[in-house]
């Protein structure tokens, strides 16, 4: 039931809020007349190129770079010595025991992960550049490597002089004593070791950046792609050591992210301090095999969950404890991940009395890890889910039934869980109820049962998910650890023709901003979305901003956008008053048109004010000319999307082989400012659940060297392995933003994993297969089988 | 993805690049491109020169004449997989063609190139097996023939010398009782067959007189599967998938291929169950002809 789009010019502007209209951005970026960072091309600009280490852990000797130098073309070569500005990447998110340890942009004493920069070359062109990285010599005393965060904590090679068993951190949440109670009264206990593998998240367009410097003002302009542009901005400024107001950060277009853009890894302050040593612009686009290398790894889990319950299958009691991996160094927001975005979320879409959980943060040789779509929640979701399906079985209890029983009940909400999260509303028996109808479940549960009589062995699988988005309010982060607040803000100019300008600090890189934001504030304002430009990416024209991650831009940014609209309407309104010779409380404003109440032939369109505001020839007194408004928003509190995510598969015992019959998702992200692009975004999250629970995985050897560094050895889902999907959604408005909107940018990827998990465990139920571990890589489905003698 | 310099030749004819490879020292052939490219991108390879043979129009296209079809060099994997007239007479060589990579690898990646890679997890060895293929090699003593049994030798190493150049392929018709077919086990990130199986059973009245099995993925080149063949002569068609048991029989199971994708134990069960699957839908196709 694919939704069909409609052309916005036959809607009315009263009707654009909700509607399935085009994707205004689609033209460009399907035309190729979209301009990503490497198309940038300025006069006399130069090419970097990083020298990265082939070892994952290796004190450095020395680095010859004296041959590199001396090649044709070369105009440059940086070491470590050569850095003359503090070059050290901060941590966004601190936790109170957190190891702080230094993170070089370029190393110099030691290289802790394969990829680890140890020069920089800046030539002519690109080619010169790569040839010269063959010409610099390193180096390098080797040292062991640990890439599993357990074997790390339990006697692994010191990583870090600071930190002590390379231990990153010790972290917990929920109550210890009342969850110990929990389990000692229990009439039932199951536990379950599960791994939530390293991804490597593989956005389309590779990390990339321009700087180029002007000496005579000391400006440094840079094009980056990246997610946040004012927060890369303040921590570049930092780490390069020049003024933040001297310093511009634009994101041109921006092929994906997947989270991997929010960070701020080294090689794009290599390029703007590069720029300023050579005095001519800089441009540095890392190769796919850099991507593979470098970009900040997601997930990297080991968990033990363990759930208590009394005689009727409620759940009483939940434990886990997880050891998570951090890689060689901390990445900008990576405490945060396992931690306040992980633990908070263990509730699930349950009423569990006690919840306790302990994390570890491991430092490793493999690249840092840090937040990938979904971030902490997604391995949440993923435990908790595999835990209830573990449970219902050892109940022998229908899991779907299982699960109704222990849901927080629909007048419960708001909803404070034991892990101090207040959920904002939901309604999880719809989701589930639209769920079972789409599978015809007890069907199924025949079928399934007449299928093992002939050998065939399908099974289902559930998922009901709940995450959390729009992570605020700033007072509330702020204690939690972060270094920033998690407001957004907007600005919403008119120009005095009538045509409106929105400069937003969020900073869309595929999720459809444009549309949806010109949707918002049509709504507002009443006109016509050809009217509107929406402006995003860029520190020069958008006073600030936090930035697009964590499904925050409708729920945090479209609500600074409602603001700025708010106080635009509220201004025009003093002036159309004062045009129409009436009192400001008489004045009504609908559909772009301010009417005096009772008089509806005197009348002004909010685009007539705007030239009036501009003209300023008779304006009422105490108010400025001109017709713009902007504000910080910071919610009340985060939202809570939630859903339930089915999967139906057959498994053949003989191969291990996975087939779909249907994948099921009814979702609840609560208002939808454009269901097409909703349906958009759980279709590709759901695309890369099915790579992470059946092909993706970052995979090391003994060494800490990279075995899937390449498309042809890490599978990133194609079309043809993901299922068709029916979807479908409930809408339970959120109270804490002015649009009721939850967020949707990463609901398919929490949600697909344990789907398809819990699915292919229920089809082996009969060969007493409990667990297997993602990526359900055939060969492991297969030994799955036959491991307890392959008989069902 | 910065492949190092070289110097870049092309051969206007099959002389022209006899010639070439004769004079240049370290030279590569490039045809498709799909072999040799990704390697020298990924720094594998880093040849002084590269000879393009691409554009020998001799080494181009399919020809059907009599009980025999001639197959250039250089003709696409697209080509081969939308020929009609070879998915009736050489099914199995039509159907590995278009088993191989997606839309953009096959309209570039040429049926020479493939077969002089010798690439283990390629689909084309074990069809050019199992359709008993004869392979022309041109070389500066002239022109010779290769029976394809006796061409794949080693990973990436076949009968073919330094100085020669694989022009063409051919391959004899399959008579009304004969059925062929190819099955794989692509690998999801690359597409190479984690294990492909290709099979021609040659029947009499319902029966299998005789039979060519080949193997990709398995070992470290495209092998025969000889124990399957053996036990399928007399066997019913309606039967034929029980001889893939015995797929693994006639190997060193010892030297099956292991990596991250698959393990060795792993693909010995692949090979058993793609065996079983290819002989059925071979024996399905016996006396009907295959449709694309």
């Amino acid at each position: 039931m694919s939704i069909e789009t409609e052309d916005p010019s036959e809607i009315d502007p009263a009707e654009i809020l909700g509607s399935a209209i085009e994707r205004r951005e689609d033209p460009a970026l399907i035309t190729g007349d979209a301009e990503y960072t490497d198309d940038i091309q300025i006069p006399r600009m130069t090419h970097m190129a990083v020298k990265r280490s082939q070892h994952a852990h290796a004190r450095i000797e020395d680095v010859d770079t004296s041959e590199a130098e001396a090649m044709d073309g070369v105009v440059d070569v940086f070491t470590a010595e050569d850095i003359d500005v503090p070059g050290s990447l901060p941590v966004g998110w601190l936790l109170e025991t957190l190891e702080q340890v230094d993170h070089p942009i370029l190393a110099g004493e030691k290289v802790r992960y394969q990829g680890d920069g140890v020069a920089i070359v800046v030539a002519e062109d690109r080619y010169t550049a790569q040839d010269a990285l063959d010409a610099i010599d390193v180096e390098y005393e080797r040292l062991d490597a640990v890439t599993d965060p357990s074997d790390a904590l339990n006697g692994g090679p010191e990583i870090h002089d600071d930190a002590a068993d390379n231990v990153a951190f010790e972290w917990e949440i929920g109550n210890a004593d009342e969850t110990e109670e929990a389990f000692e009264e229990a009439a039932h206990t199951v536990d379950l070791e599960v791994e939530n593998q390293l991804l490597i998240p593989n956005a389309m367009e590779p990390r990339a950046a321009v700087a180029d410097y002007n000496p005579s003002d000391n400006q440094i302009d840079l094009a980056m792609t990246t997610q946040n542009p004012h927060v890369h901005r303040l921590l570049m400024a930092g780490v390069i050591d020049h003024p933040e107001n001297k310093l511009s950060i634009r994101a041109p277009d921006v092929g994906g992210g997947f989270g991997s853009k929010i960070h701020h890894y080294a090689d794009e302050a290599l390029t703007a301090w590069a720029a300023k040593q050579v005095e001519r612009p800089v441009k540095w686009v890392a190769t796919r095999s850099e991507t593979y290398q470098t970009d900040a790894l997601g997930r990297g889990h080991e968990t033990h969950g363990q759930v208590a319950m009394d005689e009727d299958g409620n759940i009483t009691g939940l434990k886990v404890d997880t050891k998570a991996n951090l890689g060689a160094y901390l990445s900008t927001f990576a405490p945060s991940i396992p931690t306040y975005l992980y633990g908070t979320l263990l509730s699930g879409q349950y009423e569990i009395p006690a919840i306790h959980c302990e994390v570890t943060g491991a430092f490793t040789n493999v690249p840092p890890v840090d937040a990938y779509r979904g971030a902490g929640r997604p391995e949440a979701s993923y435990i908790v889910e595999r835990l209830v399906k573990h449970a219902a079985e050892h109940m022998d209890m229908d899991p779907a039934e299982f699960r109704r029983q222990n849901f927080v009940p629909g007048d419960a909400f708001p909803y404070e869980t034991p892990v101090a999260m207040v959920y904002d509303s939901g309604d999880y028996e719809k989701t589930l109820d639209r769920a079972l109808e789409m599978l015809d479940y007890e069907e199924f549960r025949e079928r399934q049962e007449a299928a093992r009589e002939e050998g065939r062995y399908l099974g289902v699988g559930f998922s009901a998910y709940i995450e959390a988005c729009g992570i605020a309010p700033s007072e509330l982060v702020g204690q939690l650890g972060a270094q920033a607040g998690l407001w957004e803000s907007s600005l919403v100019r008119f120009q005095p023709s009538g045509t409106v300008t929105a400069y937003l600090g969020t900073s869309g890189h595929g999720q459809g901003h444009d549309t949806t934001y010109s949707q918002i504030l049509a709504s507002e304002l009443g006109l016509d979305i050809e009217d509107i430009d929406i402006v995003e990416g860029d520190t020069d024209e958008i006073p600030q901003g936090m930035g697009t991650y964590g499904s925050r831009s409708a729920a945090v940014g479209g609500s600074a956008l409602v603001q700025s609209a708010r106080k635009v309407v509220e201004k025009a309104k003093k002036i159309a008053a004062h045009q129409l010779e009436a009192s400001e409380d008489d004045i009504e404003f609908e559909d772009g048109e301010f009417r005096v109440a009772g008089a509806p032939d005197r009348s002004m369109h909010i685009q007539d004010v705007a030239g009036a505001a501009y003209l300023a020839h008779d304006m009422p007194d105490d108010v400025e000319p001109g017709l713009e408004a902007s504000s910080f928003y910071d919610p009340e509190n985060f939202v809570f999307p939630f859903g339930m995510h089915a999967a139906i598969v057959e498994v053949d015992p003989d191969t291990g082989e996975i087939d779909f019959e249907t994948y099921v998702a009814v979702d609840d992200v609560g208002n939808q400012i454009n269901p097409k692009i909703v349906e958009g975004q759980i279709h590709g999250g759901v695309a890369q659940g099915v790579g992470q629970a059946l092909y993706e995985g970052a995979e090391y050897d003994e060494n800490g060297q990279l075995l899937t560094g390449s498309m042809q050895d890490y599978t990133v889902p194609k079309a043809m392995h993901v299922p068709e999907m029916e979807t479908d959604s409930t809408v339970t408005e959120s109270p804490h933003n002015p649009l009721g909107v939850k967020g949707v940018g990463e609901a398919g990827t929490i949600a697909a994993p344990q789907a398809i998990v819990n699915a292919v465990v229920d089809a082996l139920e009969p060969f007493g297969v409990e667990n297997i571990e993602m990526p359900l890589k055939e060969e492991r489905v297969w030994r799955a089988i036959h491991e307890n003698g392959g008989d069902a | 993805m910065y492949p190092g310099e070289f110097d870049y030749h092309r051969a206007e004819s099959v002389e022209h690049a006899l010639e070439l490879l004769a004079d240049l020292d370290d030279a590569e052939l490039l045809s498709g491109g799909h072999s040799l490219l990704p390697t020298m991108k990924t720094g594998l390879a880093d040849p002084d020169a590269v000879v393009d043979i691409g554009h020998i129009d001799a080494m181009t296209g399919i020809d059907h004449s009599g009980d025999t079809t001639t197959i250039g060099a250089n003709t696409t994997y697209a080509e081969i997989a939308d020929d009609d007239t070879l998915w009736d007479s050489v099914t199995v060589l039509a159907e590995a063609a278009g088993e191989i990579g997606d839309v953009q690898v096959r309209n570039a990646g040429t049926i020479g190139g493939n077969i002089a890679h010798a690439d283990p997890a390629s689909d084309l060895p074990a069809a050019a097996l199992a359709a008993d293929a004869t392979l022309v090699a041109h070389g500066p003593d002239g022109e010779r023939e290769i029976d394809v049994d006796d061409y794949f030798i080693a990973m990436y190493m076949t009968d073919l010398a330094e100085d020669e150049l694989l022009t063409r392929v051919e391959v004899p018709h399959q008579g009304p009782e004969v059925g062929s077919a190819y099955v794989k086990k692509p690998s999801p990130s690359s597409g190479y067959a984690l294990i492909g199986v290709a099979a021609t059973l040659y029947t009499d009245g319902g029966t299998v007189a005789s039979a060519r099995v080949a193997a990709n993925g398995a070992m470290d080149h495209g092998v025969r599967l000889t124990a399957v063949e053996d036990a399928l002569e007399g066997m019913s068609v309606d039967d034929v998938g029980d001889a893939g048991e015995h797929a693994g029989d006639s190997l060193d199971t010892s030297m099956f291929m292991d990596d991250i994708q698959a393990s060795a134990e792993f693909r010995a069960q692949l090979l058993e169950a793609y065996t079983e699957r290819a002989l059925e839908r071979a024996a399905d196709r016996v006396g009907v002809a295959a449709t694309v």
